[in-house]
């Protein structure tokens, strides 16, 4: 892989029960860029940060990622996380176990430990329940307390699938810039998959793009133009300007493909 | 070889004129189409160990039957009723709480049968009751709970019958079903009762052990092989009897084979059992690890718009 | 109650709480109900086995422990793992029933097996119990980080390089550690009451993983005095009382969160 690059996906193809889900997807990640997976429910956002974690393996292609000479290189917040609330274990606990949860034997109080733990929930902004149980937060502060699980070890590459999913529209402006900021501050590569781009418009340096299983990536500007992603769905796109927002519509299509573009609300658009 | 020497070796001499085989072969099939019928939504919903530990507490029934003289089957489908009532009184909306719960009365309902067992040996010095309650013997079923045992069966595929539709949508989908206006907690419940009554009726007739093997096992293995629950509750049924049939087969000759003492059949019959599932599980896709993906509940189709 | 035949009892019935409280812990927060009541039940044909082959009973215990541990994390490999848990629990049982066939005078024995003899406990009884309950103990310390993490949820535990195939592995191990030096004293159907009540009711009262467990640990040794003093007094079976005080625990743990959430 090239030097600075963080996470280097190779021609790879994953398939899931005999059935291909993902085909030579191809991108690169340098150190401390931002980028968003873009893609409708189902097209295989999932999928690939699965695949990128190693849960996966892919059938053919590869996927490296440049450790920097750490272990657990990559940090990661699940899509679905439905955190019990009869646990005992408060959102500093989970945090903890974020610093070293795979190390044996009990915790024992060090203040070193409670220091970094403490400076990690100031950063997500979550020292107000620190001491709650985490199964009786929202799901908003859920998703902070995993952003500090997973970023407390400082990883090189942060996945996040879904964060905003479950956020009002303030929320997910403030998660946004959280997150931005903490990229800057760590140097930590993002990865974050999302099925409408808008929200990450501004604080994106990089797009992948996922549809039919194919992926396209570049800069913002570079990717949502109507000939690429015309090309990447196989009919014609247009990709629509707004007030600053970007509308995915299918144009004028043959029956089956808006039929298809209908499946994927997200690109379905009344523009008046 | 031709067929006569061929089926001759397949059974044993006085395999269909035997009385307690014919009784054995009737009784086991009726345990397991009910069992295979209950078991198909038991899987479904995940209540596995609830239908085990029924069949389990009901044998408390059972020794307390013992205690007070009165008809066993009475004592195994009172207890087990009560059990099953017990485990939906407490609210559980998750499957590892309901486990739990399921734990819990269990661990109770089993103290009681612990009492009763100690009680029938003080008062009769039967010590074999704990064995007889706990492997029960399909060989050695009185004739008369046949009649009684095929009503309680009937009753049992009767109420999964009446209760079909609401039970299946509640089973996949509990909020679904809600706003369809099924009473989900009442289904629940119902269908717990139907579950115990399945258990005991096979916990008195074929043993604790078998009642667990015929409900899970068959259920599990035609979920495997079928893709639409009507089929797959067929298929159980199917199964279950086979498999019930094939055991007090392999039982009865296995008197041959090893001279006179043989295997008992509960063992023949959850061997098979536990082959079916095996070998069904292997041709199965590898589960990838806590991959399951089921629908989005929560995500709304977003439309974006301009302005 | 504590003439000297009853000492034994109380040293090996305490002991067995605590395992079985601290281990409880994991069973509960890992939902691992079924696996926890499995366990202790597929493990006791081994000591009718052992009867058979005429080796020591606990070594029946423990190789019968270790299949059911076996069978359940290898069917749950490629299916769910309720149904890999009730199919290896049948299985073993099943040939439970072949061992009981083979032998004729072992009913006394199944029942102190299945309820418990918390009275006939020998000094030689109390130097496996206090060995397999140290192992049980020492292992779940060693683990409690990885396995707590993997526990809350196993994802996060994959991606921070904890498995959690191995995981549950070593935790069933652990359980079936604790049934086999529990069942002798307790009897198999009651271990798991003391998995269970105890640990659900010390995860209501605390926010924090180890002193909840810790609680369960004490919670569940209260349980088995009051147990034991009150079969002493009424001479009614040790499980009888096990079982519904675990009961009432679970009830307590419940109600105590239940008023916790209205701030009462
Ligand atoms: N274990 C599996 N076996 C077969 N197909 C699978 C499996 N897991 C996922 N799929 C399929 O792969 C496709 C991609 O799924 P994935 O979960 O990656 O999508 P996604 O982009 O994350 O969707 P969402 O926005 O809904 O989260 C879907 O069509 C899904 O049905
Ligand atoms: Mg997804």
């Amino acid at each position: 892989m090239a030097r600075g690059e963080v996470l280097a996906v190779r021609q790879a193809s994953v398939s899931l029960s005999g059935r291909s889900i993902l085909k030579d997807i191809d991108f690169s990640l340098e150190a401390g860029e931002f980028c968003g997976l873009i893609g409708a429910n189902g097209s295989g956002k999932t999928t690939l940060l699965r695949t990128i974690l190693g849960f996966i393996a892919p059938s053919s292609g590869s996927v490296t990622i440049d450790s920097g000479g750490k272990l657990a290189s990559v940090g990661y917040v699940p899509q679905k996380f439905a955190l019990d609330p009869y646990m005992p274990m408060r959102a500093r606990d989970l945090v903890a176990l974020g610093l070293d949860g795979n190390r044996l034997g009990v915790p024992l109080p060090s203040p070193g430990r409670r220091r970094k733990v403490d400076e990690m929930l100031e950063s997500v902004d979550a020292t107000r329940f620190a001491d709650q149980r985490i199964g009786n937060l929202s799901g908003g502060q859920q998703q902070r307390v995993l952003i500090a699980h997973a970023l407390i070890r400082r990883p090189r590459l942060l996945l996040l699938d879904e964060p905003l999913a479950n956020l009002d529209m303030r929320s997910v402006a403030g998660v946004v810039a959280l997150l931005r900021r903490l990229s800057q501050e760590f140097q930590t590569s993002v990865l974050l998959s999302a099925h409408d781009m808008n929200p990450l418009l501004s604080a994106m340096d990089r797009i992948v793009y996922l549809a039919h299983g194919r992926a396209a990536s570049g800069s913002t500007d570079a990717v949502v133009r109507t000939e690429v992603l015309s090309q990447l769905y196989g009919y014609h796109i247009d990709v629509v300007r707004v007030h600053g927002r970007v509308i995915v519509v299918a144009a004028e299509a043959e029956d089956d493909a808006q039929a298809a573009v209908a499946h994927d609300p997200v690109h379905v658009a009344q523009v008046p | 070889m031709d067929v006569q020497t061929l089926l001759s070796l397949l059974f044993e001499p006085g395999f269909f004129t035997s009385e307690p085989v014919r009784t054995a072969a009737v009784i086991g099939a009726a345990a397991a189409i009910v069992s295979g019928v209950v078991g198909v939504f038991t899987v479904i919903r995940g209540q596995s160990f609830a239908g085990h530990s029924l069949a389990d507490v009901s044998s408390a029934g059972g020794s307390a039957a013992f205690l007070f003289g009165i008809n066993p089957l009475l004592g195994f489908l009172g207890m087990g009723v009560l059990a099953a009532m017990s485990m939906e009184l407490v609210r559980a909306d998750r499957a590892s709480e309901r486990d739990l719960v399921t734990g819990v009365v269990t661990g109770a309902g089993l103290g009681v049968a612990a009492l009763f067992l100690y009680l029938d040996m003080t008062t009769s010095s039967t010590t074999g009751a704990a064995v007889t309650v706990m492997f029960g013997s399909i060989f050695a079923i009185p004739a008369s709970l046949v009649p009684l045992a095929l009503l309680v069966g009937a009753g049992a595929l009767l109420a999964i019958g009446v209760l079909y539709r609401p039970l299946l949508l509640s089973s996949l989908d509990p909020d679904l079903a809600a706003v369809r206006g099924v009473p989900v907690r009442l289904m629940g419940l119902l269908f717990l009762i139907v579950v115990a009554l399945a258990v005991a009726l096979s916990a008195i007739t074929v043993g604790a052990i078998l009642s667990t093997g015929l409900l899970i096992g068959p259920a599990a293995i035609a979920l495997h092989l079928a893709k639409r629950p009507g089929l797959a509750i067929l298929l159980a049924a199917v199964i279950g009897v086979a498999v019930t049939w094939g055991g007090i087969l392999v039982s009865y000759d296995s008197y041959e084979w090893t001279g006179g003492r043989g295997w008992p059949v509960s063992f023949c019959i959850v061997m098979l059992i536990f082959v079916a599932y095996a070998v069904v599980a292997q041709t199965g896709p590898a589960r990838e690890r806590r991959q399951e993906h089921p629908l989005p509940s929560g995500e709304k189709p977003h439309v974006t718009s301009a302005g | 109650m504590f003439e000297d035949f009853m000492v034994n009892t109380w040293i090996a019935a305490t002991l067995v709480a605590v395992v079985a409280g601290i281990v409880g812990f994991f069973v509960v927060i890992r939902g691992a109900s079924f696996a926890a009541h499995a366990l202790p039940l597929s493990a006791f044909p081994g000591a009718a086995a052992a009867n058979l082959v005429g080796v020591n009973p606990l070594l029946g215990l423990l190789v019968f422990s270790g299949l059911g541990v076996a069978g359940i994390s290898q069917l749950a490999r490629r299916g769910r793992r309720d149904l890999a848990t009730a199919l290896s629990l049948v299985m073993l049982l099943g040939l439970g029933a072949l061992f009981l066939s083979r032998t004729t005078e072992y009913f006394q024995a199944v029942y102190a097996l299945l309820f418990g003899e918390v009275l006939g406990v020998s000094n030689a009884d109390l130097g496996p119990v206090a060995l397999l309950g140290a192992v049980s103990v020492a292992l779940i310390v060693i683990l409690f980080r990885p396995l707590l993490l993997s526990s809350v949820s196993p994802e996060l535990g994959e991606a921070r390089g904890v498995s959690a195939r191995l995981m549950e592995a070593l935790f069933l191990s652990v359980v079936a550690l604790a049934t086999a030096m529990a069942l002798p004293v307790v009897g198999a159907l009651l271990v798991f009451s003391l998995m269970v009540g105890p640990a659900s009711a010390a995860r209501a009262l605390t926010n924090r993983p180890l002193s909840a467990m810790l609680l369960s640990g004490a919670i569940s040794v209260v349980t088995v005095w009051a147990a034991i003093a009150l079969s002493f007094i009424s001479d009614w079976p040790v499980g009888l009382f096990v079982g519904g005080l675990s009961a009432l625990t679970y009830g307590a743990g419940r109600s105590w969160a239940w008023a916790g959430e209205r701030g009462l």
